[in-house]
């Protein structure tokens, strides 16, 4: 799947649930991914994530994907300096993973999935 | 929602606005500003060009980087963007607005804008290939947003400790590096000091262009701020070490003025306000412009005579700046009136100001810089240090030798006449103590008790004066309630002494004086 970029003022997202079959106890994720283009290295991060999420926690994640070429003001919110960051708004607290995601187990470990290994 | 202004047409030749050099074939400049730093960068900060500002925590790194912006967006047009990494902008924005500059309402103003990058690695895991476009679009928006022409990034440093891979933070900074050039952007990058770097990180391997280090160090309890540019591709500039001085104006460099012996020389004569004086003096008083040194021991009368020179230069109209490192102010004013030098009226006029202080107090290089400074600022015609022992004793005798020639020669090419007095001991010989400076005096009057016949009587002579004939005559003189009063002869102890042709007698007499009954 192609990546899409939303403009920053409306979340575009791949939802991959609706709110009807949402289970109502577990917790929403609500990801930010933060990429300069559609440059590889952020293609690649958003196809990681959606896979992670898609097995991890299948209808209940938001990803917004922010494009900074197009909305370099919103780099500040949230302390964007690394491309491609995601930012892990909920469950809290923040999280912040810098990179391709490329590393399955080590980003499960930074999105808190998984616990940290030594 | 991009609603950041498009960036102004830059235009390809910069502007060398006030460069004075423009014509020479330099690399084009920035000037900072900052009082005498574009003197020893002769010209200012390479322009469009990184340069790398080092120094340990504390030596005034992020005060020269803001001032720079400052003065850049205030005085020649070009604004100017802060990348902070470590302090925030209000915390910025309190730290200058001590020197008076309104920092809120230049970031209205569309002068200035900043920007806090923050990167903490407690709440960033790495997990995969990443790059720092991120930064290069946030400085990208700061420096669109308002056409900045100047960037600070204060301390990009910050950024290793943000991140694991090195190698990765490295190419970025080159590649940094590369794109601020193209930019366009003059850029100052603040480093602190590493232990056998210039900065910790090395960052002076990424800035070739200029290194310029500050330094903040204390030597015999006292300290001393100092700059040095380090390196400067493709132009000259000072390469010692320079004192400088942070004071409510900011920071000013106290560059070593190079006389080269090459400065205007005047031919008018100044009265000395002792019209007998005068006259051992050609008739006519001291030059315009000359150095002069008034040396004796204590209570002979230096400070007195010193006075009647001020008080004949305001009365002319001229501005007077008395540096007084012994008295206040209050004291030097009461002490002239009771012998008739009414000093009120010049300091009511603005025409004199008598600045008191204690060398001792801020260290010999800051007091230099001090004096530097006010000279600058009150454009003196005739300034008196009373007494340079004052700076003898403020540190190191050879510090202070070479600090009053930097200021003597300031004052010489100036054109700004100058009137030191040092007091010397009673026990050593009162010409001894000037060896190191004497050969930029040009007028040299020494005063000294003599103990004759049961009195202490004070007596005037003239070492040297140049370029005129004078008096070798030792003149006796009184201090009355009228000023000093020289009478007609000198009575040694060994009679009359008044005839100029026997000048050696009359000189050894003078230095055997207190040690003969009589003859």
């Amino acid at each position: 799947m192609t990546m899409q970029s939303s403009n920053g003022q409306v979340s575009h997202a791949a939802h991959a649930a609706d709110a009807a079959t949402m289970p109502v106890e577990t917790e929403t994720w609500e990801l930010r991914l933060y990429t300069a283009g559609q440059t590889p290295k952020s293609v690649l991060a958003f196809n990681n994530l959606k896979r992670i999420c898609e097995e991890h926690m299948p209808g209940r994640y938001h990803i917004e994907v922010i494009d900074l070429v197009q909305n370099p003001r919103l780099a500040k919110q949230d302390q964007i300096v690394a491309i491609p960051t995601l930012v892990r708004k909920l469950p809290e607290p923040l999280r912040k993973i810098i990179g391709d995601l490329s590393d399955t187990e080590r980003a499960l470990v930074g999105l808190q999935l998984r616990p940290r290994r030594s | 929602m991009n609603d950041a202004s498009p960036p102004p047409q830059r235009s390809p030749s910069p502007a060398r606005a006030g460069l004075t050099d423009a014509g020479r074939a330099q690399l084009p400049k920035a000037r900072t500003g900052i009082e005498g730093l574009d003197q020893i960068t002769v010209g200012g900060l390479p322009r469009g060009r990184p340069t790398l500002v080092c120094g340990a925590a504390g030596c005034g790194k992020t005060l020269l980087a803001m001032e720079f912006l400052i003065r850049g967006a205030t005085q020649f047009g070009e604004p100017g963007a802060y990348i902070t990494f470590e302090e925030t902008e209000a915390e910025l924005a309190q730290n200058v607005r001590s020197l008076g500059f309104d920092v809120e309402a230049m970031v209205r103003d569309g002068l200035l804008t900043f920007d806090h990058i923050r990167v903490d690695r407690r709440e960033i895991e790495e997990v995969g290939d990443y790059d720092l476009e991120g930064l290069f679009l946030r400085l990208g928006l700061a420096i669109d947003s308002i056409g900045a022409k100047r960037v600070v990034l204060d301390t990009i440093e910050a950024l290793f400790g943000g991140f694991s891979n090195m190698a990765l933070l490295r190419s970025e900074l080159q590649r940094l590096f590369r794109w601020l050039k193209d930019k366009g952007v003059t850029t100052v990058i603040t480093g602190e000091r590493g232990e056998r770097t210039l900065t910790r990180q090395g960052l002076e391997e990424y800035v070739s262009d200029c290194v310029i280090l500050l330094d903040h160090r204390a030597t015999e309890q006292v300290s001393t701020r100092r700059l040095r540019v380090v390196k400067y591709r493709g132009t000259s500039h000072g390469t010692n070490e320079y004192p400088f001085l942070i004071d409510e104006r900011g920071i000013s460099v106290l560059p070593v003025t190079s006389l080269g012996l090459d400065h205007q020389v005047s031919s008018e004569r100044l009265a000395t306000g002792v019209p007998a004086l005068d006259a051992m003096l050609g008739g006519q008083g001291y030059y315009r412009g000359s150095s002069i040194l008034v040396s004796g021991t204590a209570g002979s009368g230096k400070s007195t005579l010193a006075a009647h020179f001020v008080h004949a230069a305001c009365a002319r109209g001229e501005r007077c700046l008395y540096l007084a490192f012994e008295e206040s102010r209050d004291q030097i004013v009461r002490n002239m009136r009771s012998v008739g030098i009414d000093l009120v009226p010049w300091l009511d006029a603005g025409l004199l100001r008598i600045e008191s202080s204690r060398p001792t107090l801020h260290g010999l290089e800051m007091h230099l810089a001090q004096v530097h400074r006010q000279v600058e600022r009150l454009d003196p015609q005739l300034v008196v240090i009373d007494p340079i022992s004052g700076f003898a004793n403020g540190g190191l005798t050879l510090d202070a030798a070479a600090m009053l020639l930097r200021l003597i020669d300031y004052l010489k090419s100036r054109g700004t006449t100058a009137m030191l007095v040092n007091l010397t001991g009673g026990g050593k010989d009162v010409e001894a103590t000037e060896v190191g400076i004497s050969s930029l005096i040009d007028t040299w009057l020494v005063l000294r008790d003599v103990e004759a016949t049961g009195e202490r009587n004070r007596a005037l002579y003239v070492i040297k004066s140049r370029g005129m004939q004078h008096s070798r005559q030792i003149r006796e003189f009184l201090i009355t309630s009228q000023g000093i009063e020289l009478l007609d002869v000198y009575v040694g102890s060994r009679g009359v002494r008044g005839n100029d042709s026997q000048p050696q007698r009359t000189v050894a007499d003078l230095r055997a004086g207190g040690n003969r009954e009589s003859a």
